[in-house]
């Protein structure tokens, strides 16, 4: 690597348009509403910043403080089922012949590159009450002649609750929780296990105390990379979830949008952002202390 | 996972029945629900819940619908717009966070990833407020608080130019197609070029610098350098780069709901309106066209990346 001072030229035309693009369409915005945070609204057009901290003691008020544990929760237990999902997914991937990984990996991938607009849509087709789950019921539900014993099938109301909402980001997030599991887990030196099950421990036995300890920071990477835009997620909770199961991120839009309360739909944004720190604070922490810490 | 019993050797997971069973299971509910779009756009059926027969009319309905084509043509304009200055806006970066040494570069490299990490809703309403600040900083220049800006260009009689006229041309000049989509391009750039850098960057990481050096040593100055030897190099992963900020452009909601005025829309912004009011054959349609243009985009972007790991 060169110092800068050697070609000053080249460094500056390298490095002024990214940083004065980011400098003008997102630092300067995220400036400006980490500032409108502390503001108040004046008029229906003007705000004023006053460093008041209404708007953020606003935010721990029960019905948002409800709302926000809700985000959490959804977002803990959908982040769990996807681990649960992607790691048996990344390993088998993994422990599968050379020339087929690549292949099953884009297949993994592939979905979370369309659309998230249109995968949702897609499960709409499938959880509406008029959807193909139900259809698919229904059919087994007269294949059984339950029509005759019982009475009609009730469709089930499966979309616009917190059920469909975890299924959706789930749905949406587990390709993303693969990538960082297959990095580790390819990564992981097989003679390890070998050395576990030869010592006579069982094959969970094993799972759990060598691999699992062993793709740890995969395992993190993984929970950090989903767990931050289920939290702020938008789209899936406000069309799978309906007016049932608000998220944070249906909040802030709405603050934006029809509530028209920016200082306190900025104050949100900002708590999510601080919650964003946190966690790269924390990967970051782990990161170091698995570096110099265990050993192996 | 793998049975303790069995003739498999210890480590022949890829062999244990339940691992594949469930990695089948897991690939075919991934899978379904976009195939059972993709098929119900050809069914002929507006309920869409049982095949009915082969159609494409559904096609001919949305290409049909003048507002959908508008969408569609504004997202691939703005989508081709922000590839093109991403691109060469992330290479640029790359190259700078690759080549030089220079106080703070851990920090620089935090802060160019920062678009990468953080929740899609936060920059939307953030650049929302940006937008929303700087229109309101126009009309306010006849008389608002930055009407000393109006005596500032008054100095300057030759051109003539008060700041009251220079708001209405740059108001003009911005409603013209397709620079009334520049608001939300310059959006997308900026959340795109920092995944084009990271690409570029990885690209750059296989780079022999004596192939810069001998260059140099032969005589070639900096932009010969630039243009025969680095730049053939890493053009695999700026084209790789330039087809992941299309797809991330062309799939973006959150940013251009925010960002988009009432009179410009995208396709995706278009769909989410249709959404609320339920599903319809001729959104799968449109739908399916989006998903094949973003699939080419990103296996071609894939086959590019591939080879970087053999050569490097």
């Amino acid at each position: 690597m060169e110092n800068w001072k050697q070609n000053k030229a080249v460094f500056w035309v390298t490095a002024l348009p990214g940083v004065v693009w980011l400098l003008l369409f997102f630092l300067i915005p995220l400036a400006l509403i980490w500032g409108m945070s502390f503001g108040e609204k004046t008029s229906i057009i003007d705000i004023e910043i006053t460093g008041t901290l209404a708007n953020y003691s606003r935010s721990f008020e029960a019905v948002y403080l409800k709302i926000i544990w809700k985000s959490i929760w959804i977002s803990v237990i959908s982040t769990a089922v996807c681990l649960a999902i992607a790691y048996p997914v990344a390993f088998g991937i993994c422990f599968s012949p050379a020339r087929w990984r690549p292949l099953l990996l884009l297949l993994v991938i592939l979905p979370f590159w369309i659309n998230l607009l249109i995968r949702t849509y897609a499960l709409i087709a499938v959880f509406r009450t008029r959807g193909t789950l139900n259809f698919t019921l229904e059919w087994f539900w007269n294949l059984a002649f339950l029509d005759k014993l019982i009475g009609p099938f009730q469709p089930l109301e499966l979309l616009y609750n917190n059920g469909a909402v975890i299924v959706g980001m789930v749905y949406v997030f587990m390709p993303f929780m693969v990538l960082p599991l297959y990095a580790t887990i390819e990564r992981l030196d097989r003679s390890y296990l070998e050395a576990s099950l030869d010592l006579g421990a069982s094959q969970w036995r094993t799972f759990f105390s060598v691999t699992v300890p062993l793709t740890m920071p995969g395992i993190i990477s993984g929970i950090i990379l989903v767990f931050i835009p289920m939290l702020g997620m938008f789209l899936v909770p406000d069309l799978l979830g309906g007016t049932n199961a608000i998220m944070i991120g249906n909040v802030i839009a709405r603050q934006f949008k029809q509530a028209n309360d920016w200082p306190f739909g900025a104050a949100l944004s900002f708590l999510l952002m601080y919650v964003t720190f946190a966690a790269l604070a924390l990967r970051a922490f782990i990161g170091a202390r698995m570096k110099g810490g265990v050993g192996v | 996972m793998a049975r303790r019993k069995s003739k498999r050797g210890p480590l022949d997971y890829a062999k244990s029945p339940w691992l594949i069973g469930f990695g089948l299971i897991t690939f075919i509910l991934l899978y379904a629900p976009i195939a059972q779009l993709i098929a119900f756009s050809f069914n002929d059926s507006k309920r869409n819940i049982v095949w009915r027969g082969f159609t494409t009319k559904y096609y001919a309905k949305a290409w049909n619908d003048p507002a959908l084509v508008e969408a569609f043509v504004n997202s691939i304009t703005i989508a081709v717009m922000c590839t093109m200055v991403a691109t060469i806006i992330g290479t640029a970066t790359a190259l700078w966070l690759w080549r030089f040494r220079f106080p703070a570069k851990s920090a620089a490299e935090g802060v160019m990833a920062l678009p990468i990490v953080i929740p899609e809703i936060c920059m939307g309403v953030a650049v929302l407020v940006m937008y929303s600040r700087f229109g309101s900083w126009m009309r306010g220049v006849e008389t608002g608080p930055l009407h000393w800006l109006n005596e500032f260009w008054a100095i300057w009689p030759p051109l003539n130019l008060d700041a009251f006229t220079i708001a209405r041309i740059w108001n003009e000049f911005f409603s013209v197609w397709p620079l009334n989509l520049g608001a939300i391009t310059a959006a997308h750039i900026a959340f795109s070029f920092p995944f084009v850098a990271v690409v570029v960057r990885a690209r750059l990481a296989g780079f022999n610098r004596e192939f810069e050096e001998a260059s140099k040593d032969l005589g070639a100055s900096e932009w010969q350098t630039f243009w025969n030897v680095v730049l053939p190099f890493m053009m695999p992963g700026v084209i790789a780069g330039a087809l992941l900020s299309f797809t991330l452009s062309l799939d973006d909601f959150v940013i251009t709901f925010f960002t988009a005025g009432p009179e410009t829309n995208t396709f995706p912004v278009k769909v989410y309106s249709l959404v609320r009011r339920g599903v319809s054959p001729d959104i799968n349609a449109a739908s399916t066209v989006l998903i094949v243009i973003t699939l080419v985009a990103t296996i071609i972007a894939m086959r590019m990346q591939a080879p970087s790991k053999t050569e490097g």
